[in-house]
Formats: structure tokens, C-alpha cells, sequence
């Protein structure tokens, strides 16, 4: 589905992204780790087109994206959410997943029919799902910051994406808030049949929930495999799983 | 869809609005008249402004220009060709329209403060066209004694005239602001790079945003010259697109009424202490600066009904103990 090649991407002298390769196929759940700095944000983002890459090719469904604007690739049935919560915080819960659904249907422009009716099934099934229907009137600027995170997923979810990729969706979480995140997420990919691409910290939610891992280092792809073959190998024991410098 | 708009409380409130604004030129002096029309048409000025600045989050730093546009070529059509009026009062929006899809056009491409900046240097440059161009529009001296349709030549036909005009553009300007664009809009506001990542075009969604702002921006242009039968160049200066920013600032940003309260204060201020002394703009920089102080989101942040529940609220306590 997602085919990511040799890609590269350097800021000044800086190689963020330098050999990146990564295969995502329909229905898994991917995961990216690597130490911080290793270019998985940067990655996310010259996939979903923030970022433009320097080279390597990015291909989705056999389709070529690398050159795509952001809001061209999201068309094409990739959705995102991000590091940090990105919201709208002045707009209420409802209004926030309601954007991403009008847009989805290509009614953005509509300038003379009231918005309040519109998509309003869609819009609350997706809050129904989330377990945000509770707090659809809320202004989202005002949730706790699970709440936020979780809004985030929704807005992601009102694009109808094929492929969802979260980046650190439990960032900053409690233990029992990331529990239920991904339990979130793994449900989601099974009900839905989503396929979703995430990078995350915590290695036993990765070990847990991964059906394969992609570990980066310094911008490089050291290996893409099952659970069980990278805990085995070597260099990312070496270079990330408690090895000689972290121990 | 009407139906409920009709039935809503907010309807009510303003066809009794209306209708006292109706009543008016009945009770009222000439002059109270004409200031209120006034108001009514800085108002839209300021409001079709507000559209990108408080509801989009656009740097429209130079929205005066586009007023200007819908002024001179509406006067210029009633004094150069022998054209109907509802041809030049039609013309006038389009023309701020059309310009602002140009300048737009341009100034889109670039974010926040650049876009401000480079938005001030072109419509800088309509104005000095505007200025320097003598065998068109007159230059400096601007165009006066511009002649007007039978049913406008009275104070109060003015008057009725401007408010109908005002009235049906404030309503079709809620539409908007409720309808998926407007939502839309406020959500690049909040959040340009979620806006994307949704799949918003939010280039083209902000140039859509000001055409329409400076649509009505052109009709606020036409209906100053039929207030005040002239033109000139001072409509399109930097100044008084600074004094809308201000109206929008006084009245409330994020408010659909605040701009037209901030315009009602800024032109009573004029004209009242104005006719006191030249420094009446000193009484306005005060103003701003408790305002920014103490409420910083607008006169229209001021919610009556909270404070009065409140107060309710503490009487009932007080009664307890």
C-alpha cells in the first residue's frame, strides 16, 4: 500500500531523513521506533507532504506522492495526527471533527446553507466511536490533554483515510490514558479495517500492538521485520533496546 | 431552513432592531440621521474586514483600498457615462471584488505578517494610481457633486436606502459565517497545518475568504458615495485601514455585531469630542489602552447575561448564610 524508497531530506547541513525505506501493507500496524532525533516525525511528515523530500520516492496504491501539496495527499486516503495535540481550540469538539468530514465530502466552499446541519450523523458517529460524544459541545481548547489527544485521532478519522499514521499518539499520557489509546488505535484498525502507521516511545505498547517494526537510526532504516526479529537482532539492541551506552 | 432562522430568538431581536432603525428619521434630527448612516456604512466596512481578521486570521492590513476600488468606480460610471445608477452600484462591488482576487491572489502565497506587509505595498499602490492619475480621478481633489438617482436625493431616502443595503448584507454575511465555509474559515484561523492535513486547500479557501470580504467592502465603498456624493484619495489610504483594524479591535474580534459597535465608537468619538478639539484621537488611544488592559477580546466580551446570573447567584448565597 505505502512504499517508501531511499528516501532522504537534510536541513542546512542536518541529514534528517538519510536512506529511509519502509513498506506498509493493508491492514497492518506498523510501527517506527528509534531514539530521538532518528527522523521519525520527519519521515511522517515528508509522507504526508509537510516537508518536501531531497530525494527517493514515496509511493501510495502504486501512485506516486512525493511531490504532492498536504492537502492533495489527504485526498488521496492518508490522514494524520501529531506530535503535539493539533487542534482547533477555539472551535467546539463537534465543529473539530465536522471540518475534517466537510471537507472529506468536498463541501468546504458551501457558502449560503447552515453548517449545523450538516454531516451531523457522520460527525457524531465517528465522536460515538472515539468515546467523545459526551463532550461534543465542549470548546476543545478546554479538554485535558488525553481528551485533546484522542480529538485529534477523530479529526483524522473524519477523512475516512485508508491508511491513519499517528505520530506518538500517547505522548505525555499516563499509563492508564496510554492503555486506553491504544486500545483505541487497535480497534479502530480492526473494526474499520484501517491500516495504521504510528511511532511511539514506549516499547512494550510497540511489542504489544505491532504486527511489524521499522527501527531508524540517524535517519537511516536498519531494519523492517517482525516483533520477534527485532528484539533478536543485534544492532538495535546495540543501538536502542538497552544497549552499551544506554545501560 | 428559513423557517428556523425565523423562529430563532436572535431573529427577533433584530427585526426589532430593525424596526426601531426604521423608526428613526421620524424622531430624529437630520444630523442624527446622517450619522447613523454613517455608522451603518463604516460598520460594513469594518465587519467585511472582520470577516478575514477576526473569523479567518488573514493580516488584511490594507482592506481600505478595496473600498476605495468600489467607490471610484462606482463614481466614476455615474460621472463619466450616461449608464444607469444600478449599473455603477453594481459595478462598485464587483470591481473591489475583482481586485481583491488579484491582490489576493498574490498575498495568499505568503503566511501571517508577510502577507500583511505585502498587501499594504499593493494597495499603497492602487492609491498613489489613484492620486496621481489627474485626467481620471481628479487627484487630491478628489470627485464631488456626483450625481444621484431622484429617490436618493433626501436625507432620509439616503438613509433608508443605506440601511437596507447594510441590513441585507449583515445577513447574508451570518449566512456565510454559518455555512461549512465559514467553519471552515475558523478553523485556518486556529489551525492552518491541521487544515491541511484535513484535506483543505487553505490557499484557495483564504482567497475565497477575501473576494468576498472585499465584495463587501466595495459595497460599503458605493454606498459612501451616495452618502456623501464625492471621493477622494484619502479613502484608500493606510490610515483608515488602521482604523478599521482599530473598530474590529474596540468592538470585538471574534463577535458577528463587534466591529459595528467599534465603528459606532469611533465615529461618535469623531464626531463628538472631534467637534471639542482636533486631539480627540488622544480620548481614543485611551480608550484602546484600558480596553486592551481590560478586555482584551472586545467590548462585546462584556456577556450581561453571565454577569447578571452571577450576581444573582451571589445575592441567593448571601441570603443563605
Amino acid at each position: 500500500m505505502l512504499r517508501v524508497e531511499n528516501l532522504r531530506k537534510s536541513f542546512d547541513d542536518f541529514k534528517a531523513v538519510d536512506g529511509a525505506n519502509l513498506a506498509v501493507d493493508r491492514g497492518e500496524l506498523v510501527a517506527v521506533i528509534g531514539p530521538n532525533g532518528a527522523g521519525k516525525t520527519t519521515l511522517f511528515n515528508l509522507i504526508t507532504g509537510h516537508l518536501k523530500p531531497d530525494q527517493g520516492r514515496i509511493t501510495f496504491n502504486g501512485v506516486e506522492i512525493s511531490r504532492l501539496p498536504a492537502h492533495a495527499i489527504c485526498r488521496k486516503g492518508i490522514a494524520r495526527s501529531f506530535q503535539i495535540a493539533n487542534i482547533f481550540p477555539r472551535l467546539t469538539v463537534f465543529r473539530n471533527v465536522q471540518v475534517s468530514v466537510l471537507s472529506q465530502r468536498h463541501l468546504s466552499h458551501t457558502l449560503f446553507r447552515p453548517a449545523h446541519r450538516m454531516v451531523v450523523e457522520e460527525t457524531e458517529r465517528i465522536l460515538e466511536s472515539v468515546g467523545l460524544i459526551d463532550k461534543k459541545r465542549s470548546v476543545a481548547g478546554a479538554l485535558s490533554h488525553g481528551d485533546k489527544r484522542t480529538l485529534e485521532i477523530a479529526i483524522a478519522l473524519g477523512n475516512e483515510p485508508e491508511l491513519l499514521i499517528l505520530d506518538e499518539p500517547t505522548a505525555g499520557m499516563s499509563p492508564e490514558e496510554t492503555a486506553a489509546t491504544m486500545g483505541l488505535v487497535t480497534r479502530l484498525a480492526r473494526e474499520q479495517g484501517l491500516t495504521i502507521l504510528f511511532c511511539e516511545h514506549d516499547m512494550d505498547v510497540v511489542f504489544n500492538v505491532a504486527t511489524r517494526i521499522m527501527v531508524m537510526q540517524q535517519g537511516r532504516t536498519i531494519i523492517q521485520a517482525e516483533p520477534e526479529e527485532v528484539r533478536r537482532n543485534v544492532t538495535v539492541q546495540e543501538a536502542y533496546l538497552g544497549g552499551p551506552e544506554d545501560a | 431552513m428559513i423557517a428556523d432562522i425565523v423562529r430563532s430568538r436572535a431573529f427577533g431581536q433584530n427585526a426589532l432592531l430593525l424596526l426601531v432603525l426604521l423608526l428613526v428619521p421620524a424622531v430624529a434630527g437630520r444630523f442624527y440621521v446622517y450619522i447613523l448612516a454613517v455608522i451603518f456604512v463604516t460598520g460594513l466596512l469594518a465587519m467585511s474586514l472582520n470577516l478575514l481578521v477576526g473569523h479567518g486570521g488573514a493580516y488584511q492590513f490594507h482592506h481600505a483600498a478595496f473600498y476605495g476600488v468600489g467607490a471610484y468606480t462606482a463614481a466614476l460610471i455615474l460621472v463619466k457615462t450616461s449608464l444607469p445608477a444600478w449599473v455603477a452600484f453594481c459595478a462598485g462591488p464587483i470591481a473591489a471584488a475583482v481586485t481583491g482576487l488579484i491582490v489576493g491572489a498574490i498575498c495568499v502565497r505568503l503566511n501571517k505578517l508577510y502577507y500583511g506587509m505585502l498587501q499594504i505595498s499593493l494597495g499603497s499602490l492602487i492609491w498613489i494610481v489613484v492620486l496621481r492619475w489627474y485626467s481620471l480621478t481628479n487627484g487630491d481633489d478628489g470627485i464631488h457633486g456626483i450625481p444621484m438617482p431622484e429617490f436618493l436625493s433626501s436625507a432620509t431616502g439616503i438613509y433608508y436606502f443605506v440601511l437596507g443595503v447594510v441590513a441585507v448584507c449583515l445577513a447574508l454575511m451570518y449566512l456565510i459565517l454559518k455555512s461549512p465555509f465559514g467553519a471552515t474559515l475558523r478553523a485556518i484561523r486556529d489551525n492552518p497545518q491541521r487544515c491541511e492535513a484535513v484535506g483543505i486547500n487553505v490557499r484557495r479557501h483564504q482567497l475565497l475568504g477575501v473576494v468576498v470580504a472585499t465584495f463587501f467592502a466595495g459595497v460599503a465603498g458605493v454606498l459612501f458615495v451616495v452618502l456623501e456624493g464625492s471621493v477622494f484619495p484619502d479613502m484608500l489610504f493606510w490610515v483608515l485601514s488602521l482604523e478599521i483594524l482599530i473598530m474590529c479591535l474596540l468592538g470585538g474580534w471574534f463577535t458577528f455585531y463587534g466591529p459595528m459597535l467599534g465603528a459606532a465608537i469611533m465615529v461618535a468619538l469623531r464626531t463628538f469630542v472631534g467637534s471639542y478639539t482636533d486631539y480627540w484621537t488622544l480620548v481614543l488611544g485611551i480608550v484602546l489602552i484600558l480596553l486592551i488592559f481590560f478586555l482584551p477580546e472586545g467590548l462585546m466580551s462584556i456577556n450581561l447575561r453571565e454577569r447578571i446570573r452571577q450576581r444573582g447567584r451571589r445575592a441567593s448565597m448571601k441570603a443563605a448564610e
